[in-house]
């Protein structure tokens, strides 16, 4: 994952590099039949890179595929996985679904919360509970599609198998 | 995955996880050739695209994704030559709860999908196709990426595969993270780029008004896979390997409380459920009793230990009678779990032990159910969201009376009454848990 230094007073369509262009570029031309379908991989790219995608970055995608900024916000706001406020450097997406949740995942979920400075109590309902020092965010996602070794994490992009509360130090050590 | 690792139990036959496990085997196409892949495109490509299609149809091959339907039949949906375009789209948005099969084949064995799904392109007519992976699989997206530029190099992808004259381009599309894109519409709707919302059927089946309003035939990772297979094996052997009407093999994926979880690649009807458990897997843990199985992935109706079913079965003299059989002796078959008023759906069969209270699986349940509605249709966006309500008032001690019976009045409402079977998957956990374990879900009287 690239690394996202974007703040919220920056806009982020007036730091897009080459590079980033590039796989724009690219990945456009996947869908020959129709440029919209470049939506999801397109916002993708910008997540990827910037770590969240902010009211420029729905404009910019939107003008690029001849589109309304409507239809990427659409997107952004229907898909858990996009973020329109910068996460955690690493992300702890425990799964909480019922396999994982047998195996013990919200115990885990804590384990991991705690370990890394988080106060689940300030929570808010669709946010993404961060520790202070911007280093992780730790959240619950459904299911994983890894229940035969349950729980598991998925850290950035990482998949953790039969994760045990003292994995959790090490885990978080991995990614300092 | 530790189980994939051991050698195969005596009841499991490794056709699409053969590769994958075997040792020393890389995801790369050098490997992939060395072991006698693309051999099947080669021979495919010979042939009469009719003839491969009825090869298909020959080998019973049924859906791997969960509606279990038959693979040849809905691809002689497609008309050829009807001057279309046609679409393949691949299904790899692996998320039922209690399935995980696709990702080891992404992960260890991509040709192989790719493969398949050269072959059903050029019996279909397609020159176009997307395997639409979930975002959750990151690392699975860059190997059949990575794949795809591999075959293209060979030329078995890309302009003239192997001189034919056949062109197939071939991209990975990337989910974000929502379960309903599993459902065959809403992945089309969301590789078009819009909210996926599902389609309603009629008249949008994907083989007749799909991927940019053309044919379009939607298929499972495992699905395509086995394509591949029937070609090396021959229809007829691989129909034989299943029971009538429902050939091959398939990836039985079992978690919960046994003592060795796992995806287990299977004949069809190969095993009963007792033999899944108790054999492959290694029975329950130690001092624990069997309470509850789900088997079809989480929306398939719950079954209880001890109960008993009454099935078709064919007698010596090929006669089909009816037989009452207990739970574990139910053959691990598409018909025989509908039989049983369940479904084996994507075989993610999730084991409970009796120290599991099942208001609290239920609960679990529905709130996967409550976060994975896409709200599109009103008695699914807000009945979801009232059982899931409901269930956790009751764990918290703070139900009322009548809960169990408005939840099974929500839950009856739901099903039925949506655009797609998101309504039913969200409607039969809440109907049978609260048919086979009333007495978890009694509220008294305060």
């Amino acid at each position: 994952m690239d690394k996202h230094p974007a703040s919220s007073t920056t806009r982020q369509a007036d730091q897009i590099p080459a590079e980033l262009l590039c796989k724009i570029d690219e990945a456009v031309t996947h869908y020959p039949v129709s440029k919209r379908s470049a939506s999801l991989p397109l916002i993708h790219l910008w997540q990827n890179h910037f770590g969240f995608i902010d009211e420029s970055g729905v404009d910019w995608i939107a003008a690029r595929l001849d589109l309304q900024p409507i239809n990427i916000l659409e997107l952004v706001t229907f898909y858990p996985w996009f973020r329109q406020h910068a996460p955690g450097k690493t992300i702890i997406r425990v799964c909480r679904t019922l396999s994982c949740a047998m195996a013990g995942s919200y115990e885990l979920r804590e384990k991991f919360c705690k370990a890394a400075g988080i106060d689940l109590s300030t929570e808010v309902p669709h946010g993404t509970p961060t520790s202070p020092d911007g280093k992780y965010s730790v959240e619950f996602v459904e299911c994983l599609a890894s229940c035969g070794s349950a729980p598991v994490c998925l850290v950035n992009d990482d998949l953790h198998e039969d994760v045990t509360e003292s994995d959790v130090p090490k885990i978080l050590g991995q990614y300092a | 995955m530790k189980s994939l690792l051991l050698p195969p139990h005596p009841k499991e036959r490794r056709i699409v996880f053969q590769n994958a496990w075997t040792q020393g085997y890389t995801p790369d196409i050098d490997c992939y050739v060395k072991n006698g892949g693309y051999a099947e495109l080669k021979k495919a490509l010979s042939m009469k695209p009719e003839e491969i299609i009825d090869e298909v149809k020959k080998s019973n091959l049924r859906g791997r994704g969960g509606a279990a339907f038959p693979c040849g039949v809905k691809w002689g949906f497609i008309r050829r030559d009807d001057g279309k375009p046609h679409y393949i789209a691949c299904n790899g948005d692996e998320s039922e709860p209690g399935t995980f099969k696709d990702r080891y084949i992404l992960h260890n064995d991509p040709h192989q999908l790719i493969e398949g799904m050269a072959i059903a392109a050029f019996a279909l007519n397609v020159h176009l196709a997307y395997i639409y992976i979930r975002c959750e699989f990151p690392k699975a997206a860059g190997i059949v990426a990575k794949a795809i530029e591999e075959a293209k190099a060979k030329g078995f992808l890309g302009k003239n595969i192997l001189g034919t004259g056949f062109d197939l381009e071939m991209y990975v599309h990337q989910g974000a993270g929502a379960y309903i894109c599993g459902e065959e519409t809403s992945l089309l709707e969301s590789l078009e780029g819009k909210r996926p919302y599902p389609r309603i059927k009629p008249p949008y089946f994907p083989a007749v008004l799909g991927l940019y309003m053309s044919p379009t035939i939607v298929n499972n990772v495992e699905t395509f896979c086995h394509v591949k297979q029937i070609f090396r094996i021959g229809a007829d052997e691989y129909a034989k390997m299943g029971t009538p009407g429902d050939g091959g093999t398939r990836v039985m994926c079992v978690s919960g409380d046994v003592m060795r979880p796992g995806p287990y690649e299977i004949p069809v009807g190969g095993v009963t459920m007792g033999e899944l458990i108790n054999d492959v897997c290694g029975g329950m843990k130690p001092g624990r009793k069997l309470k509850a199985i789900i088997p079809g992935g989480s929306s398939s109706k719950i079954m209880r230990a001890g109960e008993t079913y009454r099935i078709k079965v064919k007698g010596p003299d090929g006669e089909m009678t009816e037989k009452e059989v207990p739970l574990l002796d139910l053959p691990m078959d598409a018909a025989s779990l509908a039989s049983a008023g369940t479904m084996i759906g994507s075989a993610g069969v999730i084991v409970m032990d009796d120290s599991r209270n099942m208001l609290w699986a239920l609960n679990n349940l529905n709130t996967f159910y409550a976060h994975e509605s896409c709200g599109q249709c009103t008695p699914c966006r807000e009945g979801v969201l009232w059982i899931d309500k409901m269930t956790n008032r009751m764990i918290k001690g703070e139900g009322i009376p009548q809960d169990p019976a408005t939840l099974k009045n929500v839950a009856d409402n739901i099903a039925g009454r949506t655009v797609c079977a998101f309504g039913e998957a969200a409607s039969w956990p809440v109907q049978s848990f609260l048919e086979k374990f009333p007495e978890e879900f009694s509220v008294s009287g305060k």
